[in-house]
């Protein structure tokens, strides 16, 4: 029962991470959060579902086109409803601004593909055991999937020209224009990037419990964003460990506490984090200068 | 033209409003007229916390509910009458939301907008899992009508004087608030703390007694909220309703009282008025804020119009002190 237990919080840890990476990045660079990264992963998700059932294509392609998809997307939010924005007040504007394209985004998808729950069914699923622990192929392909991403990803950060280019944005955006960086041109790439990745976990949390609906994004965004800050917001390396962490929180919690709070232990670990560590595990301490 | 003398205007407009049920008898639209009521409670409640201290709660919906839950516990359970219940719950609210808020204080923007949220998501699973207090998702049904010296409210009128009673008191109260120093203190922090901090004004005190009466207010409109409609369940505290007081208040002008009404007015009505739109009614508040927010970040009757208001007195000020 523990190690079953384990195992479905590290699947889970999995897909969260892929989704928390996706606020970190953003938040590396721009130091705002991104509302809508949750949504836009499931827009992508439910174009997965249109291609699979109504276009019948083969699984990959079904995948990349829908993580292309929503890449696209995630710009799209960018440019619109976050660079459009001069106001005064910035930060208090921008949040605004998020939290309206999420609300739009999510009813969008309700007009779009209705209230109720689609099905979404890539790969087939076989069942192995070892010991007295059961693991699906799916859980195998996310797995899988996870260490793919992450390793690309560690890859463009820290092994190329945009990567360098990308961190260089993180540090300061007026500098990194001073050294003749497209500074728009990378918050557009990180938000396509952060959206890729988000993509691929929204189509592993819909194949793993084959559910997909309107507000699946809100309650995954908010734990991931919720794994992004227990991780130390801005580091990706604490995203991915945030994820897991809260995976296996949850899982314990629903397995050995009560299902009915499911939702409730990632939000629980993260009111102790923000408490105890508001800048996360891994984060940089945070001073406020004047 | 010479505009009208304010209190004339005002006068006009609260007569107006008394006479309402008098003149319309369709019980649709008394009952549209209550539903702004209540909404434009939250939502200058709401800009209390969001418009003035700056603090970014997307939990208001937690504390809406709580009062609703605490006033119909207390009337069913220990036979409270709705008065007294309804004060024990805003106190409670207001304890409960002291205790929440204390530890959050330290947090910026983004952080205590996830936490808010979280708490009232956390809100609604209790709602939904204490099956043993709150029922569930089954709600709790035949709350009992409130009485006044054996009056007993039962009929939609009466409702309506009472909905106009608590957003009358909520309005002065709120901006009696305003124009204190108390208002000016909290807008001084909302603009930069650490220089508030440096004039001896302890942002932290302000911050937290701020949201407190935020809250407790949006208990009070839950109080009504649940006797008024008889019923309540988890499923009227999602958080879509903060979400729509979000809007009603950015739409009006964060920070604006005048604002604030006529946004929570227009996003009441609006709906109603359009009824076949009704399921593009999320998808339009969406698209509103954000076009809001890239057009005209203060609203519709911002803050920007306040300030040229608050330049003219000034103006006036130096005038009269020249001549």
């Amino acid at each position: 029962m523990f190690w079953q237990t384990i195992i479905n919080g590290m699947t889970l840890g999995c897909i969260y991470a892929m989704v928390a990476l996706g606020y970190s990045m953003v938040y590396g660079v721009l130091q705002i959060v991104n509302w809508a990264h949750g949504d836009v992963l499931m827009i992508g998700t439910f174009t997965a579902v249109t291609l699979a059932t109504l276009l019948h294509m083969p699984a990959a392609a079904v995948i990349l086109l829908a993580a292309g998809c929503t890449a696209v997307i995630g710009m799209a939010v960018e440019r619109l409803a976050y660079r459009t924005i001069k106001a005064e007040d910035r930060k208090l504007a921008v949040l605004v601004s998020a939290l309206g394209m999420s609300t739009f985004l999510q009813n969008l998808a309700q007009l779009v593909w209705g209230t109720e729950t689609s099905q979404l069914v890539l790969f087939p699923k076989h069942s192995y055991s070892i010991g007295r622990v059961g693991l699906t192929s799916i859980q195998l392909i996310i797995l899988a999937a996870t260490a793919l991403m992450l390793l690309s990803l560690y890859f463009v950060v820290y092994r190329t020209r945009m990567g360098i280019a990308m961190r260089a944005c993180s540090t300061s955006i007026p500098n990194a224009k001073l050294m003749g960086i497209n500074t728009n041109g990378i918050i557009s790439l990180t938000f396509g990037i952060g959206a890729f990745v988000a993509g691929i976990g929204g189509l592993c949390i819909g194949s793993y419990y084959n559910a997909v609906y309107s507000t699946m994004g809100y309650m995954l965004g908010m734990k991931a964003f919720a794994a992004a800050i227990l991780g130390g917001i801005g580091s990706l390396p604490g995203a991915v460990l945030g994820g897991f962490i809260m995976g296996i929180v949850e899982c314990l919690g629903s397995g050995y506490i009560s299902t009915g709070y499911q939702d409730a232990y990632a939000f629980l670990v993260l009111f102790v984090i923000l408490f105890l560590r508001p800048s996360g595990i891994l984060g940089a301490k945070y001073i406020d200068k004047v | 033209m010479k505009p009208l003398p304010k209190a004339l205007v005002l006068s006009g407009l609260l007569a107006l409003l008394l006479v309402i049920p008098l003149v319309i008898t369709q019980s649709y639209i008394i009952h549209i007229i209550i539903n702004c009521f209540i909404y434009i409670t939250l939502s200058l409640s709401l800009n209390l916390i969001l418009g003035w201290s700056g603090q970014f709660s997307l939990g208001h919906v937690a504390f809406y509910g709580m009062g609703a839950y605490f006033t119909t516990l207390l009337m069913m359970r220990a036979n409270l009458n709705f008065w007294l219940a309804t004060l024990l719950s805003t106190v409670a609210v207001g304890l409960v939301s002291w205790v929440l808020c204390r530890p959050t204080l330290k947090l910026r923007g983004d952080y205590l907008a996830v936490v808010t949220l979280g708490m009232g998501e956390v809100f609604r699973l209790i709602c939904n899992n204490w099956t043993a207090v709150t029922r569930g998702s089954r709600g709790l049904p035949n709350i009992p009508n409130p009485e006044l010296f054996g009056y007993v409210f039962r009929t939609k009128t009466s409702f309506y004087y009472l909905g106009l009673a608590m957003f009358l008191l909520t309005l002065i109260f709120i901006s009696r608030l305003n124009t204190s120093g108390y208002g000016m203190a909290l807008r001084t922090i909302r603009e930069d703390d650490v220089a508030a901090a440096s004039i001896g004004i302890y942002p932290v005190k302000f911050k937290l007694s701020s949201f407190v009466i935020g809250c407790s207010i949006a208990g009070v409109a839950g109080s009504f909220y649940a006797v008024y409609l008889g019923f309540i369940s988890p499923s009227s505290f999602q958080f879509s309703e903060s979400m729509t007081m979000m809007a009603m208040v950015v739409l009006g002008g964060i920070g604006s009282i005048p604002g604030v009404i006529i946004g929570s007015t227009v996003l009441t009505a609006l709906p109603e008025v359009l009824r076949s739109l009704s399921d593009y009614r999320l998808v339009i508040y969406g698209a509103l804020m954000v076009l809001m927010m890239i057009f005209r970040p203060g609203g519709i009757w911002g803050s920007k119009l306040r300030m040229r208001n608050i330049y003219k007195v000034k103006a006036m000020g130096r005038k009269a002190q020249v001549s």
